[in-house]
Formats: C-alpha cells, structure tokens, sequence
C-alpha cells in the first residue's frame, strides 16, 4: 500500500528550549533521549506549575477554610477539569486520580472485577499487553477460578480480529492496549470496544502508550473504562488517571479505604462520599495533580493532532533512514504502517544483544530502553529475550534519529567479530 | 568516566565470541537449573553434574544473554570444572566480592575483614576480567546471574 508522505506541523519549530534536561550533556556529549515510552521528559511550564504549588500555596486539599487550602483545591479540581476536557469524558466525576497507570488497572480489576466476576467468566486480553494488564488478571483468576483468553497477533505484529467474536463469546470483560509499547501498533480500539459491547462485555483501554501520542475522546472511544499515566505525557511520576463510565463507577465498591473517600463514618460502618472522591483515599497527590494539569494545557496549545502528526512523519522518517542505513542489519518489530504505528521502535540490531547495543548508545549519551519492557508473553511471541527500544515525543526530532544511527554504527563496529 | 575498554576487555569478548562448555547434560545423573534477570529477561539454563565425592564432573550452559552474562557464564564453566562444591561456594563468595556484594556482612567488621583477606586470595584467574563490570553497576546482575544459578543447581542437587 502507498502511504503518502506525512507533513510534520512541529517540524522547525524548536520544543527542545521548553525541557531543561534536553540541554543537559552525559559523557560529554549533549543529551539524546529516546526513552519516552518509558517515561516523558518534563516541560519548564510543568515545573514551575508544581514549584509554585510548594512556593505559594501548599495546603492539604477538601479540608481547610484558609486562602490557601482552598487554592490548593481549586488547583487540583481545574486540573480534573483540564483532564476531563483533554479526554472529552461527560463529567469531571469520571475522571479519577490514581498514582500511575498500573493503580488505575488494579482498581478496575480488583473493585469491577470483584463484584462482578463469578467461577468460570471469561476475560479477554492480547499478546500485546503490558505486565500491568496481565498480572492483575492473574490475581484475579487464581481467586475467581475465571478463564482468561488471549487476542492473538498478526506477523506483522498488529491484532489478529479473525476469532474476535468467538474469542468474546460468553466474556464478562475484553482488556487491551490502545497502543503496543513494544510494537508501537495502534489498535483499533472502537472494533474492539463495539464487539466487546457486542458480546455483553464490558471494555478496559489501556491508554498509557496513546494518550500522550493522540487524541483520545473516551465518548468516541466506546471503552468503559480507560487508564492512563501522567509521566508519559510531560506530567510528573506518581499521578496516573482511571476514567470510567459514571454509571458502573456508581455501583462499584470502593478500592482503597480512608480519609477523602468517605460521607461519613460510624462505629457500626462507612458511607462512600460521591465520585470521583470516593476512589481517591488518602492526600492525593497535590502538586502531580497540578503538574499534570500544567502538562494537559502544554499539549494542548500544540495540538494533538499536531503532535500525532509531528510523530507520524518522524516515525516514517526513522523506517525509511534505518531500512537505508542498516538494510538487513537491523530488524524493527511491529507494522510498517505510519498510520497504524507511532514512534516506538523496538529492533534487533545485528547479533548483538540489547544490553550491549545500548551500552555503547549510553557513551554517545543516547537513551534508549533495553529490556523485555515489561511485555514477556509478548517477547516469547516474538521469539526473543529482550530488545532495544527507542521512542519519541514531540521534543524528538530528525537530528536525535541520526544520532541514533550514527550510535548504532558505533555499536557495529565496536562487536565487530 | 570509564569506557567501553574497561567493560568490555577482549578476554570478555573472546567467551562470547566462543562460549565453553555450551551445550545440555543428561538429566539425571545431571541437574537442569533456569536463572532469570527479571529486569531484562535474561535466562540462563545450567547443567551440573555432581560425582559421588561432590565434584563437579561436568557442567553445560545454555539459555541466552548480553556478553557479560554469556562470558561470565562461559569463564564459570571453566573454573568450577574438577572442583569440589566447597571451593566451587569459595570461588563463589570470592567473585561475588569482586562484584561488591558481600553477603556476609552481618558478622563483626574483624570477621569480614578476614574473610575479605581469604577470598582475596583465591585465584580468579580470567575472571579478574570481569572486574571493571563494578564501574556499571546496572550490569553487576549480568555477571552474578550464572554464579547464583549454578549456586540453586548444586543446592538442589544436594538436597
């Protein structure tokens, strides 16, 4: 299939001045990071958003009269709302705070799953997904003796749909990835969601890989419920966001229990305070909330569609350099496809083990991930232990992809048998 | 800033390039081990074959890696061939404080100092290669995980 050429909207524009640690230099060399599926860089604007909180008015939140708690309150609300807007979700009281991506999962697994799960249901996932939306489902498994079936993959390392339907036949839930962090697929979520709904299931979206790289409206999406992290999208580690369909968020039990999440509390029991409080136990943490906030309203004055884009050309940019360059040398996994795949690069570079290949990248300060990246049933499929993995964001451009490859010369020659 | 040299010494590279003793035991009389990295999903598969007086008769390795846990495996090999499991558990200890990890720290510092002395007198032999590993400290469980895996392995043979 001919793929027109996609025209980059950030190109020229120079977002690297925005991140203070791009100017930095490792071993001498100026920084190139290329680990973004792992975790964002952090713009000024996020920064000084959280600095200010501590600076100016550092309070708990929900509690106090004074100026500056409810400040502080008002902060973390517009950042639920910032939040809320950039998912297009219906009411603010969908949009749950959580410390990351994983909480968010657990969450649904162990509050939905648990009251609505029974001996023999049947959940559906794919070989494409994160520890985080396996291992949860374990735990849940080996306590509800339920049955977990797998959406297998295609070679080309995108979804295999053919047994879709039967896959679901009976199932209670369908959990999966919008985006693979190995493969960089972008799943057709809204086929998945409709047979899903099809089948009397409901759908969980992983949305830790697309959230940060395109636009999301969970109204469109079809899903019930949706997680995400804010570290990969500029934000700060230790906030990650659960959206859920207010009408089954209403009838699940609460996850963890204590202050915040209660109406009220007696010797004989508890009531549940409203959403999306009641799932929010404990300080939350304040100033990520704000930070994330920050990061929301940072990409958004891009654009998604922009950023979406920006990653599309250079995602076709890195195929057609490397393929060039490296010819059979190097072997990237996942679709060819620039628009079904974003800018997650996991490859094998010759015979040399990732470990290796990116400890030579690491002496020309390139960063880029080694590892099973979190996905083992998915690097079994692939029929290897680990890969190199190289990502980018909106702050990456076509200079970080041929140092890159220069890098990966280095490396070359350095194994050279 | 220590470079790829102090790593990769060629002795390194020459056990990757040509790993010793690769290969699959009979089990029994062998004992088949698996050792993993969880961090990068390493594996590491070691056939040990105890004799009647607890010596190491023979040994095989298996499983996949990055060079350092594949040379360290392959020079392991090597030096634990003929060796009784106790100076197999010396060779150990002595290696694994080349790696700074000591595991018997919990003893009086007079206790440790001495069985630092002991062990540093045990011949490493190519093994000294892998010390510059210490300068990566990401890498020390590439090389300690063919050690702790044979380690399990003689454990349950001997269980």
């Amino acid at each position: 299939m001919a793929i027109a050429p996609a025209s980059d909207p950030l190109s020229g524009t120079s977002l690297k001045a925005d991140f203070p640690l791009l100017s930095r230099t490792v071993h001498g060399k100026q920084i190139v990071y290329l680990d973004s599926a792992a975790t964002s860089q952090k713009p000024e604007q996020v920064l000084a958003a959280m600095d200010l909180y501590y600076r100016n008015f550092n309070a708990n939140v929900h509690r106090g009269v004074y100026a500056i708690a409810e400040e502080a309150t008002n902060a973390i609300e517009a950042a639920r709302e910032g939040v809320r807007r950039f998912i297009n979700a219906r009411s603010t009281a969908e949009i749950i705070f959580t410390k990351n991506a994983t909480e968010s999962l657990n969450l649904v697994i162990q509050s939905w799953g648990r009251a609505n799960l029974s001996d023999g249901d049947v959940v559906v996932l794919t070989h494409m997904e994160h520890h985080a939306n396996i291992v949860p489902w374990h735990m849940l498994a080996a306590e509800k003796n339920l049955e977990l079936r797998w959406i297998p993959l295609t070679d080309d390392g995108q979804l295999d749909l053919t047994d879709l339907d039967s896959l679901l036949k009976g199932a209670k839930a369908l959990s999966a990835t919008a985006m693979s962090n190995v493969l960089g697929a972008f799943n057709p979520v809204r086929t998945l969601t409709d047979a899903a709904r099809a089948a009397g299931a409901i759908s969980i979206i992983d949305g830790c890989q697309s959230v940060p790289h395109s636009i999301t409206d969970v109204q469109a999406m079809g899903a019930d419920f949706l997680a995400f992290s804010g570290h990969k999208m500029l934000g700060p580690t230790g906030i990650g966001v659960l959206w859920g369909r207010e009408e089954l968020l209403d009838a699940m039990p609460p996850f963890l229990g204590g202050g915040e999440m209660i109406r009220d509390v007696r010797l004989d029991g508890f009531t549940c305070n409203e959403l999306p409080w009641k799932f929010e136990a404990g300080t939350p943490a304040i100033a990520e909330i704000i930070g994330l906030g920050a990061a929301v309203n940072y990409l958004e004055a891009l654009g998604m569609d922009n950023v979406r884009a920006h990653e599309r050309a250079l995602t076709e940019y890195t195929l057609s350099t490397f393929s060039e360059r490296f010819g059979d040398d190097i072997s990237i996994h996942g679709p060819v496809d620039s628009s079904i795949r974003g800018g997650v690069f996991s490859f094998s570079f010759k015979d040399l083990h990732p470990h290796d290949v990116s400890q030579v990248l690491d002496q020309h300060a390139v960063c880029v991930r080694a590892g099973h990246h979190c996905a083992k049933p998915l690097m079994k499929l692939l029929g290897v232990g680990a890969t190199a993995r190289a990502s980018v964001y909106i702050y990456n451009d076509t200079s970080d992809i041929e140092s890159l490859g220069d890098a990966l010369e280095q490396a070359g020659a350095f194994f050279a048998f | 800033m220590p470079g790829l040299e102090d790593l990769y010494r060629e002795i390194i590279l020459d056990h990757y390039r040509n790993p010793r003793n690769r290969g699959e035991l009979e089990t029994p009389p062998a004992h088949r081990v698996e050792g993993f990295n969880p961090l990068c999903g390493d594996e590491i598969v070691v056939y040990v074959d105890l004799d009647d007086a607890g010596v190491v008769a023979d040994i095989r390795i298996g499983g996949q890696g990055c060079s350092i846990s594949q040379s360290s495996a392959s020079m392991m090999s090597a030096a634990v061939k003929g060796k009784t499991t106790d100076e197999v558990a010396e060779l150990t200890r002595a290696f694994k404080a080349m790696m700074s990890i000591h595991e018997s720290s919990l003893e009086g510092s007079e206790a440790e100092a001495a069985e630092q002395e002991a062990l540093a007198n045990v011949k490493l032999g190519d093994l000294e290669a892998l010390r510059g590993v210490v300068k990566f400290p990401v890498r020390i469980k590439c090389a300690t995980l063919a050690w702790n895996t044979l380690a399990q392995g003689i454990e349950e043979s001997n269980a």
